[in-house]
C-alpha cells in the first residue's frame, strides 16, 4: 500500500512542527494516531526519514503502547469499562453482551467498518459504574439488556 | 490580568484576588455566584450541559447582573452528582439535572426558596440538608491537597491566588534558602502519595547533592489504577497547585525545567493543565526571573499513551524520552541519573499539590495530622459496591471503618462488607477483621496490603475473591512490558493457573504452584510491577483461602460469581410455565411447553448469562 502523497506532506508538517522539542517521537505518534485514527507502517517510514529514528525503533514504540493503533478504527468505538470499580460491579456481562449483538471480539472491528469494540481501564466515571463509552459519549449504570438498544440507536443513525 | 512580575506585584494581586474571592463567596459583591462540579463523573453525567442552560436561563431571566455561573472541581461526592453551590447561601443541590435549571433558577433565584427536591437526603434520618457541612460525608474529610478544589474556578489564576496560591513560593523564594525548603518538608514528614511512601524531602535532598548544569521535576499524573481518580480530580480542580509545588521542589534541588506526564484518558485534566500553564506564563508567573528573582522555570506536558506500567518512574522517563516505557534498572535512581541522562525527581500529582499547603502553613501544622509516620491527610477513590462512590480526604490515622461506614455510608442494598482492595493491582484486600486499622503506610502493609496512590474499591458477599484475583492478573499479564522473563512469563503463568482455579480445573496443587511462582516475581522481577505483580492473589488466598479451596476441591464458587461454576436450574414446582425464560434465552437452551409442562434448562447448552434468573418473575430459577 502507498499513502498519497498529501497524507505523507502532512506527517512531514506534523514532525516539524514538534522539531524544537527535545525527544518528541511520543508528541509526533499522539498527533498522527489523533488525527487519522491509525498509524500503518508507511506513516511510520515518513516518520522514520524526518526524524533520523529507524523504522523498527518506531514500529516498536507504536507496538508497546495501547493508544496508537496500527489498523483503522471503525466511526464509532465502544468503550466497555473494565476499570475495578465496573468489574465489581459486572461490566464483564456488558463486555460479553456487546461483543455478541456486534459479533466481534474484543479490539476488533465489524466487518462494515462502523464499530470497533475495546475494553478500556477506568474511564473516570466510576460513580456512574458500571459504564461504558461511545465516542465520548458515557452511559452510565447499564444492564446487559439495555445493550441492544443502544447498538441499534447507532445503527439508526447511520442509516437515517 | 496585569502581569506579576515582581514579589511586590504578586503581594498585591493576592491582597486583591483573596477580597474578590471572600466577596464571591460572601455575596458582598452584591451578587450571588452558582458554581456547578466539573469534575470528570459529573461531566459524564452532562453538568457541561447544565451549566449551559443555567448561564442561557440567567440571561433569559435578566439576572447577568445579579448571578454569576461557572465550573469548579469535584464536590467529592460523586455517586449523588452534578451538584451545584449557589453562595452565598452556600445551598447545595444533588442529582441536577439539565431539566432541572429552569426550576432552580424560577424558585430559588428569583423567589429565594429553596428547591427541597434536589436537597440531599440524609439516609438514616430522611431529613434534607441543605449544607454540605452538615453532610456525614464531608464531616470527618479534610481538604489539603484538595485545598480549594469545588470552590475555585480552575481556569482562572485569580481565584487560586485567593485562595492562598502562591503563598507556599512567595515564602520559598523570600524567606528560604533552597536547603530550608528541603528541610521544611523533610520535617513535614511528607511521603510520596503515589503509594510508594518514600519521603519527599530525602528524594529532594538526592538530587540536591548531586552537582549537575540541568537537573528535571518531572510529575508523575500516569494514574494507572483502574478505579483510581485522585490525581484526576486534583489536576482537573486544581491544577495550578500542582504547578506550585513542582515550582518549589525546583528552587528547593535546583531544577529549571519540570515535566508533566498526565494520561492521555484525561482529556479534561489536560485541557485544564495545558490552560493554567497558559496562563502562568502570561502571568510571569512560570518562566525567566519568576516574581523578578534568579529562580527561572519552564513547565513542559507530555501525554502518556495507554500504558500502566509508565506509572513506574524510571519507565515513565523512557516514556518522555520518546521510547517504549520500559523501566530502568537501579542504580543509578532517577536523582542522580534520570531524564535524559540528568538528575531528576518523579513526584506524584497528589504529593506536589500538597507541598504549597505545607509551605503556606508550615512543616508543623502538616505534621500535626496523622500518625507516628504517616502525616498529613491521603486523597482516595472510594469506589466498587459502597453507597457514597467518590473522592475523599482524610487525615492519616483515620480507621478503615469509619472511611467505608462514616464517610462511605455503608454497604448498598443491606448487603454484607467482604473486603476492600486498596493499592490495585500492586496491593491487596483488607477484610472485616482489619477494618479498625489505622490508615498509615507502615499499618497497611503489615496487613498484608499497602497504601498505594489511593485507589480503594469495596467488595460485598457477591463478590468472589478468585474472581477479583483474576482480574488484576489478567490486568498485570497485559500490561507487563516484557523486558525481563520473570514478570513477563511469571505473570502469564499465574493468569493462566488463575484461569484453571475458576474454571475448575484447578487442583491444591496449582494453588502451591502459584504460590512459588509468586515468590519467584516477588525476588526476581527488574520493577515494583513484577515485584508486587503476585499481592492480589497472595493477600486474598491469605484471608479468603476457603474460597480458593472451594473452587478447587468442591468446584463451586460460593459466591456464584464465577461463570464455570454456576448453574441455574428451574424449580418445577414454581414455574408457570409461562415460557419467558425460553424467550429470553439467547442460545435457546430452555424447553417447555406453555401452560403445559414446566421449563427445563439444558446444562450442555447453558452459557450461563443470567437471562432466565433475572426476567424470571415467579422466583422459580435458581442459580448455584
Amino acid at each position: 500500500m502507498k499513502i498519497k502523497s498529501e497524507v505523507a506532506a502532512d506527517v512531514r508538517k506534523i514532525c516539524a512542527s514538534y522539531a524544537n522539542e527535545p525527544s518528541p517521537l511520543m508528541m509526533v505518534l499522539s498527533a498522527i494516531q489523533k488525527k487519522y485514527g491509525y498509524i500503518p507502517l508507511e506513516v511510520q517510514e515518513v516518520v522514520s526519514q524526518e526524524m533520523n529514528i529507524p523504522v523498527a525503533e518506531i514500529y516498536g514504540v507504536v507496538t508497546f503502547y495501547g493508544f496508537f493503533s496500527l489498523n483503522p478504527k471503525g466511526k464509532y468505538v465502544v468503550n466497555v469499562c473494565l476499570g475495578t470499580a465496573c468489574y465489581v460491579k459486572n461490566s464483564q456481562t456488558l463486555l460479553d453482551k456487546v461483543c455478541e449483538v456486534l459479533e466481534v471480539k474484543p479490539g476488533e472491528t465489524t466487518e462494515d467498518g462502523l464499530f470497533t469494540v475495546d475494553a478500556v481501564r477506568c474511564i473516570g466515571a466510576c460513580a456512574l459504574a458500571p459504564a461504558m463509552m461511545i465516542n465520548g459519549q458515557v452511559y452510565p449504570r447499564l444492564t446487559p439488556a439495555q445493550i441492544p438498544e443502544i447498538i441499534d440507536s447507532y445503527r439508526k443513525k447511520e442509516e437515517a | 490580568m496585569e502581569p506579576i512580575n515582581s514579589i511586590p506585584c504578586l503581594e498585591k494581586a493576592m491582597c486583591k484576588c483573596s477580597e474578590e474571592l471572600n466577596a464571591k463567596v460572601k455575596g458582598l459583591n452584591g451578587k450571588r455566584a452558582i458554581v456547578v462540579c466539573g469534575g470528570t463523573g459529573c461531566l459524564a453525567n452532562h453538568s457541561e450541559d447544565l451549566e449551559a442552560e443555567l448561564k442561557r436561563l440567567v440571561k433569559e431571566y435578566g439576572l447577568e447582573d445579579k448571578v454569576t455561573v461557572n465550573h469548579v472541581g469535584c464536590f467529592g461526592l460523586c455517586s449523588q452528582g452534578p451538584f451545584i453551590k449557589i453562595f452565598p447561601e452556600e445551598t447545595l443541590y444533588r442529582a441536577v439535572q439539565v431539566k432541572d435549571a429552569e426550576t432552580i433558577v424560577k424558585e430559588d433565584l428569583v423567589g429565594h426558596r429553596i428547591v427541597e427536591d434536589l436537597l440531599y437526603v440524609d439516609p438514616i434520618t430522611k431529613m434534607r440538608i441543605a449544607k454540605q457541612e452538615d453532610i456525614p460525608f464531608y464531616k470527618k474529610q479534610v481538604r489539603v491537597a484538595l485545598h480549594g478544589c469545588s470552590l475555585i474556578n480552575p481556569s482562572l489564576v485569580e481565584e487560586y491566588l485567593g485562595c492562598g496560591g502562591f503563598k507556599g513560593l512567595k515564602r520559598a523564594l523570600t524567606e528560604l534558602t533552597p536547603q530550608q525548603v528541603i528541610d521544611e518538608v523533610t520535617n513535614s514528614g511528607l511521603r510520596g502519595r503515589g503509594g510508594g511512601g518514600f519521603l519527599t524531602g530525602r528524594k529532594w535532598q538526592f538530587a540536591a547533592n548531586v552537582e549537575a548544569d540541568q537537573k528535571y521535576i518531572v510529575c508523575n499524573g500516569d494514574e494507572g489504577d483502574p478505579g483510581a481518580f485522585m490525581d484526576c480530580s486534583i489536576l482537573e480542580g486544581t491544577p495550578f497547585s500542582v504547578i506550585e509545588g513542582m515550582m518549589i521542589a525546583g528552587y528547593a534541588f535546583g531544577a529549571s525545567e519540570g515535566y508533566f506526564y498526565v494520561r492521555a484518558e484525561y482529556p479534561t485534566a489536560v485541557k485544564r493543565l495545558t490552560e493554567a500553564i497558559k496562563d502562568l506564563e502570561e502571568a510571569g508567573i512560570l518562566g525567566d526571573h519568576v516574581l523578578g528573582t534568579d529562580f527561572s522555570f519552564r513547565v513542559h506536558l507530555r501525554l502518556g499513551a495507554g500504558a500502566f506500567v509508565c506509572g513506574e518512574e524510571t519507565a515513565l522517563l523512557n516514556s518522555i524520552e520518546g521510547k517504549r516505557g520500559m523501566p530502568r534498572p537501579r542504580p543509578p535512581f532517577p536523582a542522580v541519573k534520570g531524564l535524559w541522562g540528568k538528575p531528576t525527581c518523579v513526584n506524584n500529582v497528589e504529593t506536589l499539590a500538597t507541598v504549597p499547603y505545607i509551605l503556606r502553613e508550615g512543616w508543623e501544622k502538616f505534621a500535626s495530622m496523622g500518625t507516628e509516620k504517616s502525616k498529613g491527610t491521603k486523597v482516595f477513590a472510594l469506589g466498587g459496591k459502597i453507597n457514597n462512590v467518590g473522592l475523599v480526604e482524610v487525615p492519616m490515622g483515620t480507621t478503615l471503618r469509619t472511611l467505608i461506614y462514616d464517610i462511605g455510608g455503608g454497604i448498598p442494598g443491606g448487603k454484607a462488607f467482604k473486603a476492600i482492595q486498596t493499592g490495585g493491582p500492586s496491593g491487596g484486600c483488607l477484610t472485616a477483621a482489619d477494618l479498625d486499622t489505622p490508615i498509615d503506610y507502615d499499618a497497611l502493609v503489615a496487613k498484608g496490603s499497602m497504601m498505594g496512590s489511593g485507589g480503594a474499591i469495596v467488595m460485598d458477599e457477591d463478590n468472589c475473591m478468585v474472581n477479583v484475583a483474576h482480574f488484576y492478573m489478567n490486568f498485570i499479564c497485559d500490561e507487563s512490558c516484557g523486558k525481563c522473563t520473570v514478570c513477563r512469563i511469571g505473570t502469564k503463568r499465574l493468569y493462566e493457573m488463575l484461569t484453571d482455579v475458576v474454571e475448575g480445573r484447578g487442583t491444591e496443587q496449582t494453588l502451591e504452584d502459584m504460590k512459588a511462582i509468586a515468590s519467584v516475581l516477588k525476588d526476581g522481577a527488574l520493577c515494583a510491577l513484577g515485584q508486587t505483580a503476585a499481592n492480589p492473589i497472595l493477600s486474598t488466598m491469605a484471608n479468603f483461602p476457603e474460597e480458593y479451596l472451594a473452587h478447587v476441591k468442591d468446584k463451586k464458587c460460593p459466591a456464584h460469581a464465577c461463570k464455570k461454576l454456576v448453574s441455574f436450574t428451574i424449580d418445577p414446582e414454581k414455574c408457570k410455565k409461562c415460557s419467558l425464560c425460553a424467550r429470553n434465552c439467547p442460545v435457546s437452551a430452555i424447553h417447555g411447553v406453555p401452560g403445559k409442562e414446566p421449563y427445563v434448562i439444558d446444562q450442555s447448552k447453558c452459557i450461563k448469562c443470567g437471562a432466565c434468573l433475572s426476567g424470571c418473575r415467579f422466583d422459580a430459577i435458581h442459580k448455584e
